[in-house]
């Protein structure tokens, strides 16, 4: 497949707001007057770097859920903590873009805030914790509470790309199984859940079909956020840097977590709500208060949770 | 050669004045003419050829390194040989030469319409996993997705290979190694394949193991109508299971015809030798 230059790309498929052709574009021209850091590109990688990237998306973004091998650069942060998700997001971001960024769910643990001064600092975008406001969230392991709406774009980290891995350790067999989509093996492991645990045990990483076509492991996202992740208005990047791998699901794209007939896909009702708001529907967090046993549940979600506190404070008021 | 050259693919002979109305006779289910497969231009199999019909089970017998394996993994397409065809008889869309086929009807072929029962049953099986999973892969894999239905198959495979259904949940390492075998074989019978490839099938096992697993290969056989082809070094299971044999060594078939014929009657030097090389008890 061949991919026109980045520069002159018309908006890619199914991306209605021109959100993701504006920041491709824009980032295009470092801005000459910027609050960033003078000493680095901005958005830290070079401009090359990003052109390189960009393409591989716009060919991920044409193909949803296909792997898009990149080259991919080593960043000022170890494996594991976020590369490959940062990499997408330097490429992606323009300077009127606001970054918000979540690990697990919460903007404030040393990954999230990391990265949110990362950017500040490298490419002098506002940031926010709000998700209505952001344009862009990179996030690890949760997809937000608050609906996301057109224009959007959710940036995973994605530790092991290849749904097919455990199955097959060959890439160039697992390569082969996509290209002839040659899934039923991965039914091999929700049997073996319903055999030995009764139900579908698999709770995070759930795979999934996207576009009716490829395999795609979500990232470890709960399986409670699969269902977000399908027909979402929001463009999806997904970034995988130690693995070398992008893909992505566009804005409005289907995506069916696998099953059985007689198990079909669900998600284990909760039995509990949000301790400081009181939400039933959100994700919760367990946490251990003592040694006694004492255990609260909170939203993993802490703006959600935090904004909906301050809305029933002021109710009260 | 056992059996005369005939086109392959052929429906019927090409003259045959007193041969039975032509919907009696099948085609072969594989039809092999002038295959060779070698790894380095030297070691392998030369020039093979011969019929195998539905319901037929051929051996193929000869010393370490005559090229029998190789021939088993040229014929299953797992390596491609040099030179030769290999006409098979598939259910779906009737003979196709292989080397034409694309390799996505080959895969589909391979985990349909064909077994592949290695001898050491830890290379053919996942062993982390459930016995349960194990059969019922091949079914998932062709789209099979209703759990009930296919834990039934596979609780159905596990009693009929003469196992407890209670030990599906159990993984293939806790099994003895005839279990293993008789597991790897419910496992690539589970799609009714119509040709099994066996390489070395009993070779692993003690000899009161050995018989029952050929005991139950038998009628299986006989039961689904499989075709089989059975590498092996020993001539008892030829004389148990296979109509007939060839006999290899150096890479070619030195002698090929029926089972008892050969061992009753041997013609060539080496089959002698072979024969009169039978343990007597």
């Amino acid at each position: 497949m061949t991919v026109p230059r980045a520069a002159n790309l018309p908006s890619p498929p199914n991306a209605t707001g021109s959100q993701t052709t504006m920041a491709i574009t824009q980032s295009l021209s470092p801005a000459a007057s910027r609050p960033g850091d003078e000493h680095y590109n901005f958005a830290y990688l070079d401009e090359s770097t990003k052109r390189m990237l960009r393409r591989a998306l716009l060919k991920a973004v044409a193909i949803p859920g296909y792997q898009v091998p990149f080259g991919s650069r080593e960043m000022p942060l170890p494996y594991g903590w976020g590369t490959g998700g940062i990499q997408v997001t330097s490429s992606v971001i323009g300077p009127e873009d606001v970054l918000k960024v979540i690990d697990q769910g919460s903007d404030d643990t040393t990954n999230a805030v990391n990265i949110r001064r990362f950017f500040a600092r490298v490419a002098g975008v506002r940031t926010t914790e709000a998700t209505g406001e952001a344009t862009i969230i990179q996030t690890r392991h949760r997809i937000p509470e608050t609906p996301l709406r057109e224009g959007q774009i959710l940036v995973f980290q994605v530790p092991i790309p290849e749904p097919l891995r455990w199955l097959e350790p060959r890439e160039t067999e697992t390569r082969t199984m996509h290209a002839l989509s040659e899934y039923g093996g991965m039914h091999v492991s929700l049997y073996e859940d319903i055999a030995h645990q009764g139900c579908i045990a698999t709770s995070y990483d759930y795979p999934v079909v996207v576009n009716g076509r490829y395999l795609m492991r979500p990232s470890p996202i709960p399986k409670f956020d699969n269902p977000k992740l399908d027909g979402s208005p929001a463009l999806m990047l997904f970034g995988a840097g130690r693995e070398k791998r992008v893909y992505a699901v566009p804005p409005y794209t289907s995506v069916r977590s696998l099953d059985f007939e007689d198990y079909p896909f669900s998600i284990e009702p909760q039995g509990h709500a949000c301790d400081q708001c009181g939400s039933t529907t959100s994700f919760l967090d367990e946490i251990i208060m003592d040694d006694r046993g004492t255990r609260r549940f909170v939203c993993s979600d802490t703006e959600y949770c935090a904004r909906r506190c301050a809305e029933q404070v002021g109710r009260r008021a | 050669m056992s059996a005369p050259a005939r086109p392959p693919g052929g429906r019927a002979p090409s003259h045959g004045e007193d041969v039975a109305p032509a919907q009696d006779i099948e085609p072969p289910v594989l039809a092999v003419a002038g295959l060779t497969c070698t790894w380095d231009g030297v070691h392998g199999c030369r020039d093979i050829d011969f019929d195998l019909h539905a319901g037929e089970v051929l051996c193929v017998v000869g010393e370490s390194g005559s090229g029998k394996s190789t021939l088993l993994q040229a014929l299953s397409w797992q390596h491609p040989p040099q030179s030769g065809t290999v006409h098979y008889a598939s259910r779906e869309d009737g003979v196709v030469d292989l080397a034409a086929l694309p390799q996505v009807r080959l895969r589909r072929l391979a985990r349909t319409e064909w077994g592949f029962m290695r001898q050491n049953p830890r290379d053919g099986l996942r062993m982390q996993i459930s016995a349960g999973a194990n059969i019922a892969e091949r079914l998932m894999a062709v789209g099979q997705r209703h759990y009930g239905e296919l834990r039934r198959s596979a609780a159905h495979w596990l009693q009929r290979m003469e196992m407890d259904a209670a030990r599906l949940d159990d993984t293939p390492a806790s099994f003895s190694g005839g279990m293993q075998q008789r597991l790897q074989i419910a496992r690539n019978l589970v799609t009714h394949p119509r040709l099994v490839f066996m390489d070395e099938p009993t070779a692993s096992l003690d000899v009161s193991v050995q018989a029952r697993l050929l005991d139950l290969m038998r009628g299986l056989v006989d039961d689904l109508g499989l075709a089989a082809i059975v590498v092996t070094h020993d001539l008892a299971v030829a004389r148990l299971l296979a109509q007939r044999t060839l006999v290899m060594r150096g890479g070619r078939v030195v002698e090929a015809g029926l089972t008892d014929q050969i061992l009753d009657d041997p013609q060539h030097p080496y089959t002698q030798l072979l024969v009169s090389s039978i343990l007597q008890g």
